[in-house]
């Protein structure tokens, strides 16, 4: 199951680091969906804003949907399933893998993204740090539930609308934990009890995902 | 379900809700002066049984059905069936729970909606069986269609919990359990714990009904689809010959 996963992970960091997607068209659209938040507070709120935790996570939300149309989309090209098939892959290290490249990814987006916060939302840099592990920890339960998600509609009718329906309600547990904790960190607060939240949500989903992943390639 | 529970599950129903109707309406008393709320005390007939309905009874039914078709021994379509007639309903229940919860918050706390930890999950829990129902339509193939919507059911369902304990982990405005609560001391008492009980019966086996004939018109659809597609492959053949 692990070498499956680090194969997947590879196979799927390789595709992105050929393709360059997630650096030429998402990074920049969290980058610019970012700028507007900041244009939609105005300029005397965004400066100085308590809605940055929230706005981050709402962006990278956006940036999460697209990456995860992304990584389902590579295992929809022609052929693919079949080669999984005939390879005799451990659908649980499949999923782990998908998921595992998932979060590097959204890891690599939200230190851009974190940054971003630091300049254009000014929040403070020693509070953003301290945010850094539970921004991590619910990254990785996003991609976790994402690649989940991503299977569910990958294939349907219309998966890229189908995707926001089925995973943002999902998401917004961990929306609402990852921005209280993030919200702590920089004003001060209960930041374990969220970052806890998070880490159950993330074994959770592995949990479900390492058993039903396989039903969902079947 | 035998034919004598079928027989009898349509009258019995209509029986107990037209019973929690007159009981909530007229026998049980209003809420004295110092509780508060006059009659708006009779919704306790209404929005607790819906919410149990919607949130358990409705939830578990498709949870249970789901894993049971994901289990290969009892993987059957009746189970697909069941699962996803269950959750249509479970839309309608959720639906008439956040209405009725809306109808009793303006009067008692100002506003039709408020950012309230169990409100906003039961609303989340209500998108998330919507959702349930755009993936069944967006599978073509019954078995992907079969499989994808046991998977979902079962994540959905994780979601149950959360909302449950909502008022006990967050400050919240609803107020805490009545009857289902981690002690087992139930604050109701008299002719309205009888009624409430009742309303709670009242409305599973509402439910159940709902729930038998959306069955029976699935079956239905179903054989229509296959005769027609019988007709259509027959069609095809003569022209063919």
């Amino acid at each position: 199951m692990i070498r499956t996963a680090w194969l997947v992970t590879r196979k799927d960091l390789r595709i992105e680091m050929r393709s360059r997607v997630l650096l030429w068209q998402v990074v920049p659209f969290g980058a610019l969906a970012l700028l507007l938040c900041g244009l939609a507070l105005g300029p005397a709120d965004a400066g100085h804003s308590r809605a940055a935790p929230g706005l981050f996570y709402l962006v990278t939300l956006f940036v999460a949907l697209l990456m995860i149309n992304r990584s389902q989309a590579v295992e929809q090209t022609v052929g693919t399933a079949e080669s999984v098939a005939t390879l005799g892959l451990d659908p649980a290290g499949v999923f782990l893998g998908k998921t595992m490249a998932l979060t590097l990814e959204l890891w690599a987006s939200a230190t851009l993204l974190l940054a971003g916060t630091v300049v254009v939302l000014h929040t403070s840099l020693i509070g953003t740090v301290h945010a850094v592990p539970s921004v991590l920890v619910t990254l990785g339960a996003m991609a976790c539930a994402g690649t989940l998600y991503g299977a569910l509609s990958a294939g349907n009718e219309g998966p890229a609308t189908l995707l926001p329906i089925l995973a943002l309600p999902a998401f917004a547990p961990l929306l609402v934990a990852g921005e209280r904790s993030f919200s702590a960190a920089l004003h001060g607060g209960a930041l374990w009890e969220w970052w806890v939240i998070d880490l159950v949500a993330l074994a959770g989903y592995v949990a479900i995902g390492v058993l039903l992943y396989g039903v969902l390639e079947e | 379900m035998n034919k004598v529970t079928q027989r009898l599950l349509g009258p019995l129903t209509l029986l107990t809700l037209v019973a929690t109707v007159i009981l909530g309406l007229w026998v049980t008393p209003k809420a004295t002066m110092h509780d508060g709320g006059g009659d708006l005390v009779r919704m306790l007939y209404v929005h607790p049984a819906l919410a149990w309905v919607a949130l358990y009874v409705s939830f578990g039914t498709t949870t249970i059905a789901s894993a049971l078709y994901l289990w290969k021994r009892t993987r059957s379509d009746t189970m697909d069936r069941v699962a996803y007639c269950a959750m249509e309903v479970s839309v309608l229940f959720i639906a008439l729970t956040l209405i009725t919860g809306s109808i009793w918050g303006r009067p008692t706390w100002g506003v039709w909606w408020a950012w309230d930890a169990r409100l906003t999950s039961t609303a989340i829990l209500l998108v998330l069986a919507l959702g349930y129902l755009a993936l069944r339509r967006a599978n073509d193939d019954p078995q992907t269609r079969a499989r994808r919507s046991a998977v979902y059911g079962i994540l959905v369902a994780l979601n149950v919990p959360i909302i449950h304990f909502a008022v006990t982990w967050w400050k919240s405005l609803h107020q805490n359990a009545t009857v289902l609560t981690v002690s087992g001391k139930v604050s109701v008492h008299g002719s309205m714990l009888w009624t409430l009980l009742l309303s709670f019966i009242a409305f599973t086996l509402w439910y159940f009904w709902l729930l038998r004939a959306r069955y029976r018109l699935e079956v239905r659809s179903d054989q229509a689809m296959q005769s027609h597609l019988a007709a259509a492959v027959v069609e095809r053949q003569r022209e063919g010959a």
